[in-house]
């Protein structure tokens, strides 16, 4: 391609941009006002699925032994629990541990715990704490870590690995269903707007077939205007989402001050290292697509 | 430089466009081809151009067959063809070197070659003076002679004129076709088509007569009856 031919390729494109305006206004706020969704739900998603997982760690299978099981034999079980590929981590607690900690709990340091003494009675409380992975794994473990050797009893809060691995699991789905319907509204518009455009300079196209132009030659400033206006698509929203996303964030934990602490949102730059690239790519995606299959059948001349 | 050898071309089912046509043009000739309304000859125009294909027999435009002529060949095919129409077809928004400097554009000529010739073009057709016009500007007559100048930059071998009169007042009409034939003198095959009989009448050149998809008559000097 020479250069003149190209810088004539680019200055119609942007010309296109001007002359329809009101097109491409139209397809700028489509394709933004569907990048802008797809980021909000994204970052909704990944939001739930970290919190789940923070809270899923904090929710622990209790290992507790029978009578008179030695120490070495606590290490063994605690070995096997540690080597499942569905445990984070475990967390061993003998039991003078327990006992410390059951007193400061609930006597608070008042002397009507020193009447046991050195006669501990939770004696036979020494146990493991078994952090997963994922919740949803919970009974499983349970029921295999119950058929081990001296194990006494296992416990497990069914409830909460059950209510949030399946809230987990329903906020991924809506939100996959929800994004995948954007992103097929949003071509089927972009391409619509395009063609639009294109329909009116039908006679242009025309012409240019008739004096002999490739195909390519036609497509170019078309297609470069869809790009452009992918790019000017994808920038405003992503723009938009990247303040959006600190004061939604800043504004949910002050109007709920009991979620600090408990609940942890991952940083903006975080999001966006995954956001970022999506948005673009979708907005010029969208546009080389939309106008690449617009200008398709108007080449056929 | 065209040859149609027994080509037809239906649409559907009915009476074909164009029946079983022979034509066979030399190079440098002017031909007029006439008929009334449905008659073929704008089948036969759009044949020409590659826009469709015939339904049968063969045709050869320029050197080049055009019966199973692959798509992306079309483009390098047409530039060996100049073509005007009756609506004359230019660019509402550029003026009127930027409507004929499109035609070179278009086929990826250098600037510096563009600036040399679009003006030269120009002056062949007597509107060197009116460059920067738009078209809205101009008279009818004018405005084809921007559409003869855009057919002509390229230098094709064949000019295809569809109804180059259609929209003009006699006396501007004698003037195109008088601009038609200088084209011709300097050695371009020029191919037209129209209803004018007065002009028709007056040039005596080759005219071909088609009715109802054939062609009729095909005389040297003939006349429009």
């Amino acid at each position: 391609m020479r250069p003149s031919t190209f810088f004539y390729i680019m200055k119609q494109g942007f010309k296109n941009i001007k002359r329809n305006w009101m097109f491409s206004l139209a397809s700028i706020i489509t394709m933004a006002a569907c990048i802008f969704l797809v980021g909000i739900f994204y970052s909704i998603v990944t939001n739930v699925d970290h919190i789940a997982h923070s809270v899923e760690s904090e929710v622990p299978i209790t290992v507790f032994f029978q009578e008179g099981t030695t120490s070495e034999q606590m290490q063994e079980v605690g070995t096997q629990i540690a080597a499942l590929p569905q445990v984070d981590h475990i967390e061993f607690e003998s039991a003078e541990e327990a006992w410390e900690k059951f007193k400061e709990q609930y006597f608070q340091g008042s002397d009507a715990a020193e009447g046991f003494k050195d006669d501990n009675p939770l004696v036979n409380s020494s146990n493991y704490r078994v952090y997963l992975n994922e919740i949803e794994m919970q009974t499983e473990v349970a029921n295999y870590i119950q058929g081990l050797n001296s194990v006494r009893e296992v416990n497990q809060s069914e409830e909460a690995a059950h209510t949030l691995g399946s809230l987990n699991k329903l906020v991924s789905y809506v939100s996959i269903a929800v994004i995948a319907m954007l992103l097929v509204i949003s071509i089927f518009l972009i391409s619509n707007t395009i063609s639009v455009g294109i329909s009116v300079r039908k006679e242009e196209i025309a012409i240019m077939k008739y004096i002999g132009a490739t195909d390519r030659f036609v497509r170019s400033p078309f297609v470069l205007e869809g790009i452009i206006l992918g790019i000017i698509g994808a920038a405003i929203p992503l723009t938009g989402l990247y303040f959006a996303y600190s004061s939604a964030v800043q504004f949910i934990l002050e109007k709920f001050n009991v979620l600090t602490g408990v609940v942890a949102f991952i940083d903006v730059k975080e999001i966006f290292q995954v956001v970022l690239p999506i948005g673009l790519a979708l907005g010029i995606g969208i546009g080389f697509l939309g106008s690449f299959w617009s200008t398709r059948k108007h080449l056929k001349v | 430089m065209i040859d149609l050898v027994n080509v037809s071309k239906s649409y559907g089912k009915g009476l074909p466009a164009l029946n079983r046509a022979n034509i066979h043009i030399d190079k440098g000739e002017f031909v007029f081809i006439v008929g009334s309304s449905g008659s073929g000859k704008s089948t036969l125009i759009k044949l020409l151009l590659k826009e469709l294909d015939a339904t049968s027999g063969e045709i050869t435009v320029a050197g080049e067959r055009l019966e199973g002529m692959k798509h992306r060949r079309v483009a390098k095919f047409r530039r060996k063809l100049g073509v005007v129409f009756q609506d004359f077809r230019l660019l509402r928004d550029r003026n009127v070197y930027e409507n004929v400097a499109f035609a070179q554009r278009v086929i990826g000529r250098p600037s510096r070659v563009i600036r040399k010739r679009v003006p030269d073009v120009l002056q062949e057709v007597g509107l060197a003076s009116k460059y920067k016009s738009l078209p809205d500007e101009l008279s009818g007559g004018e405005q084809q002679r921007v559409a003869l100048a855009r057919a002509m930059v390229n230098r094709p071998d064949i000019l295809l004129a569809d109804e180059p009169t259609g929209n003009l007042d006699p006396k501007t009409s004698i003037e195109i076709m008088n601009l038609l034939d200088e084209i011709n003198q300097r050695g371009t095959t020029v191919l037209v088509v129209t209803h004018n009989k007065e002009i028709v009448n007056a040039m005596k050149k080759r005219v071909i007569t088609m009715h109802e998809g054939s062609i009729i008559s095909d005389e040297r000097e003939g006349a429009y009856l």
